[in-house]
């Protein structure tokens, strides 16, 4: 079974740089964050050797968190060879965050 | 053919559901593309549901043992935006935004409300970069850092004692001198000695750069004095706009009869002027805007729905 990447510090620019990722970025105490979760890890199945899907806990990753000015969460950003190309903030459907990663595997 | 098509899934729909699906209905399906639980899983307490009095719990924690209950009697839940219902003779059409379409006999309406935008320069611009109008989401963002609320209604104070917990200190701005909040939460608020109540005050400006807000620009209405507030978060609670859209059709008019604020008009079971079509919740004439009457709403339509249906065989 797929799951998702952790995202670290150490392992954050290595793996957005090639291909489509999906950044979920989160923390524990965000409602709508533990709503959307699911919806994460049944991404992280549905695109299994297409898309990378990734979390960043905002609460460890200050540094990630800041270097790309997050300051709502849940906020979902997609990279395609590195490059932030799209976002949402807020909690939003599977469909809408499959759609966003379809578009950049097109 | 469904029973009962629900659109949005708030206390009122999902109680709806509930009630349709354990009073006999076997063909529910509840239609929301986001999260269940509506806007109260975005509150950081609830403290007037009766029943449910624990302050350490949050809207969403409450929302949660909701959805177990909701569907326990054949609900269905698909997750698809509505585009807009229409009615086909004696019974309604549900279009889907992707424009496939399903049919029902009878639909309850329970879309609900949105946080208003305030209308001040920069709020769109920095909205979900710096202005927020979710504290339980975005409030630790300001550990130990001032923010701004605006707003003077129970949410907005609510909150202010929210974030007055994780923040180094709460301004709120008011454009009034007095405060429309419950006594013990206006209370509670002004015993806080990190919360400063600023009013006749309104938001003249919000600033920033690449990496988000930077601060507010606040104006006293009475004097046009601006004060500069840096370094911070602005959390905004003005109010609420209701989400009607679903009940356009494709011209863009009303299917059934709206007030001038654009919400539904309904009689005391919830039935709209267009038969077969009930409205719960938020979105109705003279609405609370509160779970527990949202939830009666709920309960009402689909007693109503149960009627009407025996009564059409």
């Amino acid at each position: 079974m797929a799951k998702y990447i952790d995202l670290t510090q150490d392992n954050f620019d290595a793996t957005i740089a090639e291909g489509v990722t999906m950044v979920d970025f989160w923390a524990p105490w965000c409602g709508p964050c533990r709503m959307i979760a699911p919806v994460v890890e049944e991404l992280a199945e549905d695109f299994d050797g297409k898309a990378k899907i990734c979390k960043v806990n905002t609460d460890e990753q200050q540094e990630i968190s800041v270097k790309y000015g997050i300051r709502s969460i849940p906020a979902i950003l997609f990279f395609k060879d590195g490059e932030l190309v799209d976002q949402v903030v807020g909690a939003a459907s599977k469909d809408a965050f499959a759609d966003k990663i379809n578009a950049q595997l097109a | 053919m469904l029973d009962c098509a629900i659109i949005g899934g708030g206390p009122a729909g999902l109680t709806a559901g509930l009630y349709a699906t354990r009073g006999g209905l076997q063909k529910v399906t509840l239609f929301d593309a986001g999260v269940l639980g509506g806007q109260i899983t975005k509150s950081s307490e609830i403290e007037n549901y009766p029943g449910f009095f624990d302050n350490t719990k949050t809207g969403l924690d409450f929302m949660e043992s909701w959805q177990k209950q909701c569907f326990a009697f054949g609900l269905k839940h698909e997750y698809k935006k509505v585009a807009r219902v229409e009615k086909v003779e004696e019974h309604f059409k549900v279009i889907f935004d992707n424009g496939e379409a399903i049919e029902a006999m009878t639909v309850i309406v329970a879309t609900g409300s949105t946080p208003r935008r305030a209308g001040f320069k920069g709020e769109d611009e920095f909205f979900g970069k710096g202005v927020s109008t979710c504290a339980t989401c975005d409030g630790f963002f300001y550990k130990d850092k001032p923010v701004t609320v605006l707003g003077g209604g129970d949410t907005a104070l609510e909150e202010a004692f929210f974030l007055s917990n994780i923040c180094s200190d709460v301004y709120v701005v008011h454009r009034r001198d007095e405060f429309k909040a419950a006594p013990p939460t206006l209370d509670r608020a002004m015993r806080k000695e990190n919360i400063h109540l600023i009013t006749n005050s309104v938001i003249d400006e919000a600033y920033g750069g690449m990496m988000g807000l930077d601060g507010v620009k606040i104006k006293n209405t009475q004097t046009d004095e601006i004060t500069d507030m840096a370094n911070t978060g602005l959390f905004v609670f003005v109010g609420l706009n209701v989400n009607n859209g679903v009940l356009k059709d494709e011209n863009g008019d009303f299917i059934c009869e709206m007030n001038e604020q654009g919400q539904v008009v309904v009689d005391l079971k919830m039935n709209t002027s267009l038969k077969g079509l009930f409205v719960a919740g938020d979105l109705r004439i003279d609405a609370p805007k509160q779970v527990v009457s949202a939830a009666g709403d709920g309960s009402i339509a689909a007693l109503q729905v149960i009627s009407y249906l025996q009564e059409m065989q």
